[in-house]
């Protein structure tokens, strides 16, 4: 049993170091270009920031998962042997409880702090205090609408160009939008982008993001999906959205076509 | 309040049991297994309970891991029974159900009940020396009071529109509205009454935790000589007592908002179903972020209430089958204790992205990488026990190892949610579920294997067969890993939890054949548990008989007969040294009982830890 359970162990550490030092062929061979069983590449101007603090953490945690779990499998091996004698009557070491409470600690809150200026630069509302509104996001059981500011140039009037299902932005600005729920709680979230926002009914919360041009050219397309991240009712896992990043002038003629289209009444011969 | 002559029912006793004089007071068949004021007794019935309810609780687990695999198809075996009009495919309405129902069972009725419920009122007057807990009426309640918890949560099922299906979390106004979900016509509140019932019975059981462990200790069991599963109950009963409160009034609001059209929770002008619920004179006015607040003080902590015991009763067993004194005993107690009051100020890291201030989520992100510390503390102590050990490979070492290798992986993903610009990304995604799985699967309920494996000879006198345990074990390990471990990998993708069908999204499409493969590995998980089953009733009349201490461990359960009659105790107790003193190099055996004064040849027997 205790070679077994040492083997068990062993496989367990190896397997899970396998999987952060290369998932994409992990066990099921390699995955279709551009998707991946690991983080996916970002495209957004913050992705970079966040997803270096994801690799950060990480790092830590494969140092201490391989450190406990060998010691741990290799105290297992070495004192599971049968041996006449008594153990080590030991009930500690103050020392070691100094040095195993101490590096951690300071590892910790080296962590906890290195997160706050990312944090704080994408959610607090200065990172967008002149910016102006690009759009209002409507989320309601189950679908997603984005709502465009028409001729006026405001939001919130009856020109409102309503673009149900399809969010699309220039890749040349922050695209600073507000988020509402019409009914019940909703999560608004394109994983590419790395923005993630609960919608909830009665309040308004700016959120934003910003294309990154050079990273969305990495691509193999430049629509991406946006999934709804927060339960909304039976039919949550189909509360689908999609962002279309395009240049500034494909946005314009995309916009014109919009306008024209709403206002269409029908009646205009071409 | 005291027993000197305990009452040993007649066959019960092990061999070499010394059989006192009966104090005759016949007990009848209802007073003494039904409505039982015994505490062994009603620790039994929890435990039982417990297992019946985990069954329930995988069944849905099972159901989920179907449509996931193979979303909209037939679901063999009950597939047609359940599903006439879909042709046996579960139905997104009935999806919500299932996570829903599945997420509560194991929570309020499986884990809890399992820890506290049936380790705390087994153990606690045993381990410390007490014939009974201070209130064994009101304890008897506090299973009673599970009953009616248990009639509301089927209760939903029957209800008009199904069950609950607004998750576990029941998140307003999704759980308010009734036009909202289905199962938010009355389903929803049965829910919320099943949860009231259960609170009632939680506090009932941790206020006797409490008392009977400050006022009822046998002499010479100092606080600082109790073994840490008491100190871990008592610190999960400390937490019970001063969150529950929270959870209680904010399911009693939401009842409100429901059925008398209070404002607490639902806010004004919502359009549901094309409709406005307050034109139809439901809540309005109010806002959904409170009982978020409330919901997870509450939640929060209960999540320590699931795996603070099971790290006590995984000391108590790596020390027990390691020979060895615990590596740092008072370090062990002070990590558990910081567990319980930082778990209190981390509520809010559910909330990260629920539109809370982020100012206030960056507090909450602090507090909550630090309570990473107590928890790396206590692994490090546990290996360090494994240091020099004398290791004993039985069915208990090897669930009780597993559960610090496991706690391991769910400790330390949890560093990535805590931190708050990572958790924009991994927020409600599948490493938060294979994270929590790993706590309280792979921790918790291996936990509970390892604490059923090794007290059951002190519950029923009898051992459990060790290759059946250890083949449950083998496969147990395996497959557990097999499933929750692959979950990271789909949250990596973003694969957000409570998605009945993820695969029309194209972020998705290329994680169908992870999915069948966690499904394939849950399936074989769950029917590898008819393992335990097997052992655990065929024990019951056919394993093999035992005497009091069949583990040769130093703690005082072992000091009474197995099972111990009413009264616990068949001689007069006086404890002398720490619960983990093995391996003394003075003593003649290798472990040093609590219970006897003189372990060695001329030794000096006031040893303490």
């Amino acid at each position: 049993m205790r070679i077994l359970f040492t083997l068990l162990l062993l496989v367990m550490t190896v397997l899970g170091v396998w999987t952060f030092i290369d998932s994409e062929t992990f066990l099921f061979g390699p995955q279709p270009e551009g998707y991946t069983w690991w983080w996916p590449a970002e495209i957004s101007t913050y992705g970079e920031d966040i997803d270096f603090l994801f690799y950060l953490i990480s790092g830590m945690i494969l140092v201490f998962f391989v450190l406990t779990e060998g010691l741990l499998l290799w105290f297992v091996f070495k004192y599971g042997a049968k041996r006449p004698d008594k153990g080590a009557f030991s009930h500690g070491n103050h020392r070691l409880e100094f040095l195993w409470t101490g590096i951690p600690a300071l590892l910790l809150l080296v962590i906890a702090f290195s997160q706050m200026s990312t944090f704080a630069s994408i959610k607090f509302r200065s990172a967008i205090e002149d910016e102006p509104v690009f759009c209002d996001i409507w989320g309601s059981q189950f679908d997603w609408r984005f709502h465009y500011p028409g001729a006026d140039g405001r939001l919130g009037t009856v020109d409102d160009l309503q673009s149900p299902f399809e969010l699309v932005v220039p890749d040349d600005q922050k695209i600073v939008m507000n988020l509402r729920s019409r009914d019940v709680l909703h999560s608004f979230f394109i994983p590419k982008m790395r923005l993630k926002q609960d919608a909830v009914p009665g309040m308004t919360f700016p959120i934003w993001f910003q294309a990154d041009p050079e990273q969305v050219a990495l691509e193999s397309k430049n629509h991406f999906d946006i999934i709804c991240a927060e339960l909304c009712g039976w039919g949550h896992y189909k509360m689908s959205g999609r962002v279309r990043v395009v240049s500034r002038s494909e946005y314009e003629a995309w916009l014109e076509e919009m306008t024209a289209k709403q206002f269409d009444n029908g009646f205009e011969a071409d | 309040m005291s027993h000197s002559a305990p009452n040993v029912a007649p066959g019960l006793g092990a061999p070499g049991t010394v059989r006192e004089s009966h104090d005759h007071h016949e007990i009848g068949f209802f007073r003494k297994y039904i409505f039982s004021t015994d505490h062994k007794v009603i620790g039994i019935q929890f435990m039982m309970t417990g297992l019946v309810m985990m069954i329930l609780g995988g069944l849905m687990a099972m159901a989920i891991r179907w449509q996931l695999a193979w979303p909209w198809t037939k679901m063999p075996l009950i597939g047609n029974l359940m599903f006439p009009k879909t042709g046996g495919a579960i139905t997104p309405e009935f999806y919500t159900m299932l996570f829903t129902m599945h997420g509560t069972i194991m929570i309020f009725f499986v884990i809890i009940p399992l820890l506290t419920g049936a380790f705390g009122n087994f153990l606690i007057p045993l381990q410390i020396g007490a014939p009974d807990m201070a209130f064994p009426k009101l304890n008897m309640f506090g299973y009673w009071a599970m009953v009616p918890a248990m009639l509301c949560v089927v209760m939903g099922f029957l209800a008009e529109g199904g069950g609950p299906a607004a998750g576990w979390t029941a998140y307003p106004p999704l759980s308010t509205i009734t036009s909202a979900a289905p199962g938010s016509l009355s389903g929803q509140t049965w829910w919320l009454l099943a949860l009231t019932w259960v609170g009632v019975s939680s506090m009932m059981g941790a206020v006797n935790y409490v008392t009977t462990i400050v006022k009822m200790r046998a002499p010479g069991m100092t606080l600082m000589r109790m073994p840490l599963s008491i100190w871990a109950l008592f610190i999960a009963a400390l937490l019970q007592l001063f969150a529950l409160p929270v959870l209680t009034a904010a399911s009693i609001m939401q009842i409100l908002d429901r059925t008398l059209q209070t404002g607490f929770f639902t806010p004004t002008n919502l359009i549901v179903n094309q409709m406005n619920p307050e034109m139809a004179g439901a809540a309005a006015g109010g806002q959904p972020l409170l009982w978020q607040h409330l919901f997870w003080f509450y939640s929060h902590p209960a999540v320590y209430i699931m795996v603070v015991p099971a790290m006590g009763l995984a000391s108590d067993i790596i020390a027990t089958h390691a020979r060895k004194p615990i590596f740092g005993y008072k370090p062990m107690v002070y990590s558990m204790a910081a567990i319980a009051g930082l778990g209190f100020i981390v509520w809010g890291h559910h909330m990260f992205a629920s539109g809370m201030n982020p100012g206030l989520a960056m507090t909450f992100m602090v507090s909550t990488i630090m309570i990473a510390l107590p928890s790396a503390i206590k692994v490090f102590n546990w290996i360090g026990t494994l240091w020099g050990a004398r290791i004993r490979f039985t069915t208990p070492m090897l669930n009780a190892l597993a559960f610090v290798a496991m706690f391991i992986i769910g400790g330390l993903s949890g560093i990535w949610m805590a931190a708050t610009p990572v958790d924009i990304y991994i927020h409600d995604t599948y490493i938060i579920v294979a994270h929590f799985h790993y706590v309280v699967f792979g921790g918790s309920v291996f936990a509970i294997f390892a604490a059923i494996y090794h007290w059951y000879p002190k519950m029923f006198g009898r051992m459990m067969n060790e290759t059946l345990g250890k083949i449950h074990f083998v496969g147990s390990f395996v497959f557990t890993n097999c499933v929750f471990y692959m979950m990271h990998q789909l949250g990596m993708a973003g694969l957000m939890r409570r998605t009945a069908d993820p695969y029309d999204y194209e972020t998705y499409a290329h994680l169908q054949p992870l999915n069948e493969f966690i499904s394939i590995s849950a399936f074989c998980l769950f029917a590898w548990q008819i393992f335990f089953v097997i052992n655990f009733f065929w024990s019951l009349g056919a394993g093999k008989r035992v005497g009091r201490n069949p583990w040769q461990a130093s703690s005082l359960e072992w000091s009474a007969p197995s099972p111990p009659g009413h009264g616990n105790f068949d001689q007069e107790l006086a404890v002398h040294r720490g619960p983990y003193e093995y391996a003394d190099p003075d003593a003649i055996e290798d472990f040093s009982p609590q219970w006897v004064q003189n372990v060695g040849a001329g030794s000096d027997s006031s040893r303490s830890a």
